[in-house]
């Protein structure tokens, strides 16, 4: 049997893709086969999801994302549309519209409830008192940091919080 | 450590014993986590990817689970090597095949490896033998808690953790199961359980060993959705499926075993008689091989073999582990040969 990708070398690796409940088999040499799966691992229909998400969107938007960039890595908007990767954390504030719709395509929900990375656990309140132990972004620059992003990802309430915090260690 | 003594031993996680191991050949749970301040690895300068490889190769000291741990920078590897590391599943062949800037921090036993660099500047990965995502969740949870004590990392209250591919936003957490449905198969049921699967939005891939030859029976269950629920609620989610897989092929094997016995008993026994005799064999008629002789072993057909032994050829059979053990490169006809006699060796076969 011969590769169906290429069509040169013998088949020896025999896939089942499942897209849209429509399962299809393959039968690939080796070498397509590793490019296949790492296109499945990375891009699980990415591509239809990113090229479904500029249809919907409007003429006059379309120009406006060409011009779209982010402010810290420089990616262009266009080129994560093109190869489905983010450049940078900041790409996520930079394009932060566009990406929203996109993730809850992706994932059903744009709202994230799993675990908070250690530092940022100092947000759970702390006795002002106790500043000697604070944890190390604990500090008012790291709030300061943290306020910068919640601002930058227009989280209000967040930042109403952080400012608070701010202001609570800086009086006290 | 070497990389030539990965040779004298395999990985924890191929015991073959755990909660469901009959059916369940491995869990595997991978975090994404990224430097909050560096740009992704796909842009980041050549300075850059040093710079993040020395911050890991200084702070894996202080991460439980790692004692010991080495860290492999890709580069100073040659081909056959990087070949290896993904044949024993320690890493993606993505990783092997553009080393520049790359890292691959191994644990002693093979339970935990961190891809450094790879498509996010961390992916830790924890392997656990059976149907044991909950403990792998732990082990990977508490190394990324230290980790986290010393790296700011990129997240956002809203989003989670930020990765450099959207489809992994969130927990960036992808749980996955190695499930063995040879009965599944055989009753023609299989295609019903993975169109049933995807309609959950979890993938199932019929493909095993990537980069290596592949055989129907094994299937790689994994998360698709990784933003908008927990980890452990993902985790959860993935056990109730797995757990439903588990009683159709059991259902399944047990209808065979009522309904065919001979024929079953027969079909498996020449199988495991091919195995010890043959003197040319390919992987990919081997693991079709080692599949019917996984299910003697699990049906009590089969008494002189367990599945530590046969998990153990599943690694070592693949061609840079042949021509490691051999030292020096192999064409293909000579890998045919040698995976052949490995076979019979440790299968206690007759070298005639
Ligand atoms: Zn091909
Ligand atoms: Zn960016």
């Amino acid at each position: 049997m011969q590769c169906d990708i290429c069509g040169k070398k013998k088949a020896t690796v025999h896939l089942t893709e499942i897209v849209d409940e429509q399962m299809s088999e393959m039968h690939l040499c080796e070498e397509c086969a590793r490019q296949k799966s790492s296109q499945m691992e990375q891009q699980f229909g990415l591509a239809d999801l990113l090229a479904g998400l500029s249809q919907t969107t409007p003429m006059v938007k379309e120009s406006k994302e060409g011009m779209l960039k982010c402010s810290d890595c420089g990616l262009n908007y266009e080129d994560f549309r093109k190869f489905g990767r983010l450049g940078c954390s900041q790409c996520y504030v930079s394009f932060k519209e566009n990406l929203s719709g996109l993730l809850r395509k992706i994932h059903g929900s744009s709202h994230h409830l799993g675990k908070t990375p250690y530092a940022l656990k100092a947000e759970n309140p702390v006795p002002v008192s106790s500043s000697a132990a604070l944890l190390p972004s604990e500090n008012v620059e790291g709030l300061k940091k943290q306020l910068q992003i919640a601002i930058a990802a227009e989280d209000f309430e967040k930042a109403a919080m952080l400012r608070d915090k701010i202001k609570g260690l800086e009086n006290g | 450590m070497k990389i030539e003594e990965l040779l004298t031993h395999t990985g924890e996680w191929l015991r073959g014993e755990g909660p469901s191991a009959n059916i369940v050949m491995s869990s595997r749970i991978r975090l994404a986590r990224n430097l909050a301040k560096t740009p992704f690895p796909s842009r980041s300068t050549k300075k850059d990817l040093e710079t993040t490889l020395n911050i890991v190769e200084k702070i894996m000291v202080k991460v439980p689970f790692l004692k010991g741990a080495t860290l492999f920078r890709m580069n100073e590897l040659d081909q056959v090597d990087r070949q290896m590391l993904v044949e024993r599943h320690l890493m993606s062949h993505e990783h092997a095949s553009n080393p520049d800037g790359k890292g691959l921090l191994v644990s002693t036993e093979e339970i935990v490896s961190i891809m450094v660099n790879e498509e996010d500047h961390l992916r830790i990965q924890v392997m656990r033998s059976g149907l044991n995502l909950t403990e792998g969740w732990d082990i990977i949870n508490t190394i990324d808690d230290t980790i986290s004590k010393e790296i700011d990392f990129a997240y956002l209250e809203n989003w989670g953790y930020l990765t450099s591919c959207p489809t992994n936003t969130g927990t960036a957490m992808r749980g996955s199961v190695m499930m063995h449905l040879p009965a599944l198969v055989m009753t023609k049921q299989i295609n019903k359980v993975l169109a049933a699967i995807s309609k959950l939005s979890f993938a199932c891939r019929g493909f095993y060993g990537e980069g290596t030859q592949a055989s129907g029976n094994f299937y790689q269950i994994s998360n698709q959705v990784s933003l908008g629920h927990s980890e452990l609620d993902i985790i959860q989610n993935i056990n109730g499926l797995i757990r439903q897989v588990i009683e159709q092929e059991e259902q399944a094997r047990q209808a065979l075993l009522v309904q065919n016995r001979p024929m079953l008993e027969d079909k498996i026994c020449r199988c495991w008689g091919l195995l010890r005799t043959a003197r040319i064999i390919s992987s990919q008629e081997a693991i079709e091989l080692f599949s019917m002789v996984r299910l003697g072993i699990d049906t009590g057909i089969l008494k002189d073999v367990n599945h530590k032994a046969l998990n153990e050829l599943f690694i070592v059979i693949q061609p840079a582990h042949l021509q490691k053990i051999e030292a020096k490169k192999l064409n293909s006809f000579e890998r045919d040969t040698k995976r052949a006699s490995l076979i019979r060796q440790k299968l206690g076969g007759k070298d005639v």
